[in-house]
């Protein structure tokens, strides 16, 4: 039942870029490519929130650290993206070793002040960059450049190049938590103590998922840069952590396509809030439309109070064989 | 470098009054609240308008807190109270969901920004010393948080009430055990903590601006206070308070001049200004690596 569902998905995505060229919906092709890039980094959070239960509060900073060095390496005139995005991988991947080193001696609520710590600090060292745009930002001169004939600035290839990065990275990360390593993560989540006194270098694994879920982060922050041709210190705010935390816990915590569900469900519903006009709300109050984070808090909330499970969790409950990942 | 000097220590004493409803809430009932900023907010933007209604500053400001804990209780009962229980994550989410909240109610009732000014009588500096000049309004901020923390240092030393407070920080399950009714005293102590926040909003509000999401970045530095203090103890809020509000504003003012001394000019003024803004969360990240209970740990 799944497995169908994910193909039918999967075609759907596929064919979208054709259905949106014909009806001339090209706005909807870069919509979706951010709801892509999104989801890999709410995907990424994931694995080290649902699988590793490491609330880290700070993950903003290896997608910006990400979208910066794509960035920089862009303006510079490194604007392969062969280059370009493994990079920003490994810029992120090293942040995130940092941190990670020094946040993962802590526990409970003090790693979620020391993440957020840390990633305050990556924010003000972009506010404080002026040779690259401070806090004005950096405009970006070009797309990456991918070679083979295929052309990033065009929207869809963008979206296919997103979109097989998105699908690999699921694949992957999805293959990362059903070997041994996964197996070992999530044990350590439900007891770590007991870990340890197997014999598990619990802290090692921990900062190894860490460092890889810093490294999607970034990679998703390179392809933010290349499809806004813009960034700025604002992608590394701690509301954008929180907005990534949201994503994850809407789609649900530890499932497997949680980050995707949770991205699709927050950007879609800013999206409807601010296109579409319901007659009785703007009957309510007149211009509702611009105060879109008023619905999406609500209905975190909501959801937070009364679907803990997050949406996936709904999905779980109605399809039987549905995301059995936790546990 | 006296006047930088006070400078901290005003602004230390209104993260102080943020910082001691927060370490509260976090150490008795171990609970994160991100929306410890948006009352800071709704305190501001209150203070503006009744401000402005009453056509006095003080009125205003007494007005403002007093509505701000209604606010603060209120919230406590309708949302926070469900989240006792719960983990970490979501406490975290529903608060943050509050601060989207709060940003689109305040938006929706007042705009983006309000004005709110230093009262007139205020608003010129006085002499303090020979030669040396410093805004008066800043003064009347340093002796209003002088007199809250003394205020606030009597009543949880001296008070029954307080001691019910110390006695749900460091210990909940036995001081509910004893007989104090921990759910009403922590209406009561988040309600009170609101009105601080609104207290500082007010005092701040002329300093800096009235606006939508001034909440967000003084939270993160409140955060800051009570993790470098120790959760849970006020002592340690007012330690934090000062020795952030210090470190902050002495660093931005004399970090840049006094790397320029060691570094090519070129270098300093590059790096200066961020070692600057990132110094306090260094501390912080340097107090939970050496001392991750903070450094006046309220449980023993």
């Amino acid at each position: 039942m799944q497995r169908a569902l994910v193909v039918v998905v999967l075609a759907l995505a596929v064919a979208f870029p054709l259905v949106a060229e014909h009806y001339g919906a090209i706005y909807y092709l870069s919509f979706t490519s951010r709801i892509l890039i999104y989801a890999l980094a709410a995907t990424s959070l994931n694995l080290i929130l649902g699988y590793g239960g490491m609330i880290s509060f700070g993950h903003a900073a290896f997608v910006g650290a990400g979208a910066y060095t794509a960035g920089v390496l862009l303006v510079e005139g490194v604007t392969s993206a062969w280059i370009g995005w493994p990079m920003a991988m490994l810029v992120s991947a090293l942040l995130a070793f940092a941190i990670g080193a020094v946040s993962l001696r802590t526990r409970g609520v003090y790693f979620i002040m020391i993440t957020l710590a840390f990633a305050q600090m990556a924010y003000y060292l972009t506010v404080s960059m002026k040779a690259y745009g401070g806090e004005e930002g950096l405009n970006l001169p070009l797309r990456a450049t991918l070679g083979f004939g295929l052309e990033l600035k065009d929207d869809v290839t963008f979206y296919y190049t997103v979109l097989a990065l998105l699908v690999t990275a699921l694949v992957l990360l999805q293959r990362l938590v059903h070997a041994r390593f996964g197996r070992v993560i999530q044990a350590i989540r439900e007891n770590e103590t007991r870990m340890q006194a197997i014999g598990y270098p619990t802290y090692r694994y921990k900062l190894i998922c860490f460092v890889i879920a810093g490294a999607f982060g970034g990679l998703a922050g390179a392809l933010l840069a290349s499809q806004n041709n813009y960034v700025n210190p604002s992608l590394l705010h701690w509301t954008q952590s929180g907005m990534l935390m949201v994503m994850v816990i809407l789609g649900g915590v530890g499932s497997r396509y949680g980050g995707l569900i949770g991205a699709v469900v927050l950007l879609g519903i800013e999206e409807l809030i601010a296109n579409y006009k319901v007659a009785w709300l703007a009957a309510l109050l007149p211009n509702y439309q611009q105060h879109a984070p008023l619905g999406v808090g609500l209905l975190l909330l909501a959801i937070v109070l009364f679907a803990p499970q997050g949406i996936a969790g709904l999905f779980a409950r109605v399809l039987p064989t549905g995301t059995g990942d936790r546990g | 470098m006296l006047e930088q000097t006070l400078n901290g220590l005003q602004f230390g004493l209104m993260l102080f009054l943020l910082a001691a409803g927060l370490t509260l809430v976090f150490g008795i009932m171990d609970m994160i609240n991100l929306a410890h900023g948006s009352l800071y907010m709704i305190g501001a933007f209150l203070t503006s308008t009744l401000v402005g209604v009453t056509g006095s500053f003080v009125l205003g400001v007494l007005l403002a807190i007093a509505a701000t804990a209604a606010v603060g209780m209120l919230l406590e009962i309708a949302v926070l109270r469900q989240l006792y229980a719960r983990d970490h994550l979501s406490q975290v989410l529903a608060t943050f969901a509050l601060i989207l909240i709060a940003n689109e109610a305040v938006r929706i009732i007042w705009g983006s920004n309000q004005p709110l000014t230093t009262p007139a009588a205020l608003s010129g500096p006085v002499e303090l010393l020979p030669g040396m000049h410093y805004a008066s309004y800043r003064l009347v901020i340093i002796a209003v948080g002088v007199a809250v923390a003394a205020l606030l240092y009597v009543v949880v030393t001296r008070t029954r009430v307080g001691m019910l407070v110390r006695a749900g920080a460091s210990n909940r399950e036995m001081a509910s055990a004893m007989g104090v009714d921990i759910r009403t005293l922590f209406t009561l102590v988040f309600g009170f903590g609101a009105g601080l926040c609104a207290l500082a909003g007010a005092m701040l509000g002329p300093l800096f601006a009235v606006q939508v999401g001034m909440g967000e970045n003084i939270l993160i530095l409140a955060f800051v206070v009570i993790v470098i203090g120790g959760i849970g103890s006020i002592r340690g809020a007012l330690a934090g308070s000062i020795i952030v509000g210090m470190v902050d504003t002495i660093g931005r003012a004399f970090l840049p001049a006094l790397l320029r001394a060691f570094l090519s000019p070129q270098f300093a003024g590059a790096i200066g200004p961020a070692l600057a803004s990132i110094l306090i969360y260094l501390l912080m990240a340097a107090v939970l690596f050496w001392k991750p209970q903070g450094l006046f740990p309220a449980r023993g």
